[in-house]
């Protein structure tokens, strides 16, 4: 019936609709068919395959079985995971406002124009977020040496005493300090564009109102860039649960204060390249995943609902 | 029941060794089925044929001997990969044969590592290649270490019978004694930390390698292992040995916190602050090469008794060359591993500063009678194969110690940084222990 002759023209064979949508449809699909594509095999196939992984149980003795949930009965009574998760947690409530207070307070620095050298300063705050995680925690990890390292100097011509960094009570503090370096600069730069949008007639009806800087801050600005702070917020938060470089650096240098379930991403990192638990590990990658999502999004529906 | 239970699990265990080791010979055979033998022939075919051979070593001495192998056999390119010291290298390879890619043809792996790898079939049987033909090579401990049920996992590198090496120079400078007991030795942590603040007798911050060893030389029995049914004990009177000097080093702090291998350990044994070392018989080569500026100030004594009077010994480390089932080039890499290990290669590594497992290395008139500049001239192998001949027996790991290891720092490692106890801290370990074993399938008693 469709033989070459048929299909002369287009448009010409108005009582075939049907024909017609189909091909509109598969239009589309070819617009975003290199999309969904990469999208599928990058992303949907690796989380398809640990949640497979996670239904199975691989023992030295007796191989591969498989165990149905088991594998989440068994993270959700997990110590260490719950531990760990503790950890990240305490370290997000902590961390995360001191970074962002202080990249808060560089922006508006910065987008205030009395600042002296205003792209210098921009520039060298951003620069440490240019040093890869790894070396930024090898040179913090050297400083805070108290033998050889830069606490250890600071003692010996001071005559003092200082606290070990990485002393089980203050390491997680001190990968604190290291991610606040590494990121203030990143999360300034979101505060500081955001700033820089907003128009200036704004700014000059606060002149004639009389508003004073600290006036115009809390009035114009903070609203006005509520939606970077939110999306930054998500970020840190995001950042926070997946902490693996700082630790897992560390630990080299702090074997004892630094356990193998330190962080939840340590945690299933340790399952599988010293445990071999790579389906255990998968498991708690997935809750941990899914944990992660939920408290963003409960931030980020927060963040909408105060904006509207 | 339960008995029946038991035989039935004895069953399996011994089935699973045999189907274990059927593989493992069905893996080296090209396309046979059963134990196919790889001639001499076949094997200087390959090396006449060629090739390029991948090997995972951390042994400082293979460098020259892979040299020496490629001159020997021009058509064979040896490279040499430092994939990592001990777990790192273990990590590295687990992942590759996880991956069933990239994985080495030949692979450094210490004594206490070869269980797990031949129990998960990683590795293949070498007594096809003629490796069961060199039982009489070897020392008995080492060989016993690589070889079980009939098959050959790996030829012995090297073994690591324990010495003391104490730096002289500062010994001498605070007119110190060379301790011949724990008990001497914990007196002088005390006296040496005392004259100079900055000097400890040894670093310490919880090392699975380092403590096994110790216990083992205490007379502590921790594992024993009968096919899949494992015992875990610490609370032996060897373990209480240990841990009553050892608790006392922690609580007065006389162990510098500073981690073995980092560049601190190495700058702290050139500067003099880390005055001793109770360490396998391996460690001339590292100290030469790796601590320079230590030259002429070391020397080598016997490691000191946990009873006065008493000549016992322990192994720490130690490691053999295994070839991977998953890896390519068997011929050669076999050819590689016994000139490395049994052949000229052993010379080569002597001469570094190795410390061999050979039997007719051990006594020649040669090692024996060798002046090591670095020790000032000392003839040190005459105090490592004493202390090999008095390791002692019956000891064995477990056979998934690579990743108790790895926790022992969230368990044992504890007590070096908090209120916790050194025995506690076995405990944790002993539980962490049990509880993988038992999740993986093995049958496990405290």
């Amino acid at each position: 019936m469709t033989t070459p002759a048929t299909v002369a023209g287009p448009g010409r064979r108005p009582r075939r609709p049907s024909a017609k949508r189909d091909r509109r449809s598969w239009t589309g699909w070819g617009f975003i068919g290199p999309f969904v594509l990469v999208f599928a095999f990058v992303f949907l196939a690796p989380i398809a395959y640990s949640i497979y992984l996670s239904l199975f149980r691989d023992q030295l003795i007796g191989g591969t079985t498989f165990v149905g949930l088991d594998n989440y009965q068994q993270a959700l009574q997990d110590e260490q995971f719950w531990s760990s998760l503790t950890r990240v947690s305490l370290f997000l409530l902590v961390q995360v406002p001191i970074m962002l207070g202080i990249a808060l307070f560089v922006a508006l620095a910065l987008d205030s124009g009395r600042l002296y050298g205003r792209d210098f300063f921009r520039i060298s705050v951003f620069l440490p977020y240019a040093v890869p995680a790894v070396v930024a925690t090898l040179m913090w990890g050297f400083m805070y040496g108290t033998h050889f390292g830069l606490v250890g100097d600071i003692n010996d011509a001071l005559g003092v005493s200082l606290p070990n960094p990485l002393s089980p009570g203050l390491v997680l503090a001190s990968i604190g300090n290291i991610v606040t370096w590494e990121f203030v600069g990143y999360n300034m730069l979101i505060f500081y564009s955001a700033l820089r949008v907003i128009p200036n007639s704004l700014y000059e009806a606060a002149e004639m109102d009389g508003a004073g800087q600290i006036r115009v801050i809390t009035a114009i600005k903070l609203p006005a860039i509520r939606g970077a702070l939110v999306i930054a917020t998500i970020f840190s938060i995001i950042g926070t649960f997946q902490l693996f470089n700082e630790p897992s650096i560390l630990q080299k240098l702090a074997p004892n204060a630094i356990t193998t379930s330190y962080t939840p991403n340590f945690y299933t990192y340790s399952l599988s390249f010293s445990g071999q638990q790579h389906n255990y590990s998968a498991t708690v990658a997935i809750v941990m995943g899914l944990i992660t999502m939920v408290i963003a999004y409960v931030v980020q529906l927060r963040g909408m609902h105060k904006e509207s | 029941m339960r008995m029946s239970t038991r035989r039935l699990l004895r069953g399996t265990a011994l089935i699973a060794a045999l189907a274990l080791g059927s593989t493992a010979c069905g893996g080296s055979a090209d396309g046979g089925s059963d134990r196919k033998q790889v001639s001499a022939e076949d094997i200087d075919a390959a090396l006449e044929k060629g090739g390029t051979l991948t090997v995972w070593a951390w042994e400082p001495t293979l460098k020259q001997v892979a040299a020496d192998f490629e001159k020997a056999h021009p058509a064979v390119d040896v490279e040499l990969v430092n994939a990592g010291t001990g777990n790192d290298q273990y990590k590295a390879l687990q992942n590759a044969i996880s991956a069933k890619k990239g994985v080495p043809d030949v692979a450094q792996l210490e004594y206490y590592a070869l269980g797990q790898y031949a129990l998960t079939k990683g590795l293949d049987d070498l007594a096809p290649y003629g490796a069961d033909k060199l039982a009489d090579t070897f020392t008995p401990g080492p060989w016993n270490a690589v070889k079980s049920d009939g098959n050959v996992y790996a030829l012995p590198m090297d073994s690591g019978p324990m010495a003391l090496f104490y730096n002289k120079t500062v010994f001498d400078k605070h007119e110190i004694e060379v301790p011949t007991t724990w008990d001497e030795y914990l007196q002088a942590a005390r006296d040496l930390h005392k004259a100079d603040p900055k000097v400890y007798i040894a670093n310490d911050t919880g090392d699975a390698g380092a403590t096994t060893s110790l216990l083992w030389q205490a007379g502590s029995r921790p594992y024993t292992v009968d096919g899949t049914e494992v015992k875990i004990d610490f609370s032996d009177e060897g373990a209480a040995k240990y841990t009553e000097v050892w608790q006392q080093l922690l609580d007065e702090k006389l162990l510098a916190p500073i981690t073995s291998w980092s560049d601190e350990w190495y700058k702290g044994l050139g500067a003099g602050t880390v005055a001793t070392l109770a360490i396998g018989a391996w460690m001339p080569a590292n100290l030469s090469s790796g601590v320079k500026e230590g030259s002429g100030q070391w020397r080598v004594a016997p490691l000191p008794q946990w009873t006065a009077g008493e000549r016992t010994s322990a192994e720490n480390g130690g490691s053999s060359l295994a070839l991977p089932a998953l890896g390519g080039n068997k011929e050669l890499a076999y050819a590689f591993t016994e000139y490395a290990n049994a052949g000229e290669g052993v010379k080569t590594r002597i001469a570094a500063g190795a410390f061999p497992a050979t039997t007719a290395d051990l006594r020649s008139d040669a090692f024996q009678n060798t002046e090591f500049p670095y020790f000032g001239g000392q003839k040190a192998n005459k105090i490592f194969a004493e202390s090999a001949a008095n390791v002692g027996t019956g000891w064995s790991y477990l056979p998934y110690q690579v990743y108790a290891n790895s926790v022992f720092n969230d368990t044992v490692g504890q007590a070096y940084v908090s209120g916790t106890k050194l025995s506690g801290g076995l405990r944790n370990w002993q539980d962490a222990s049990v509880k993988y074993g038992t999740e993986q399938g093995f049958t496990v008693q405290k």
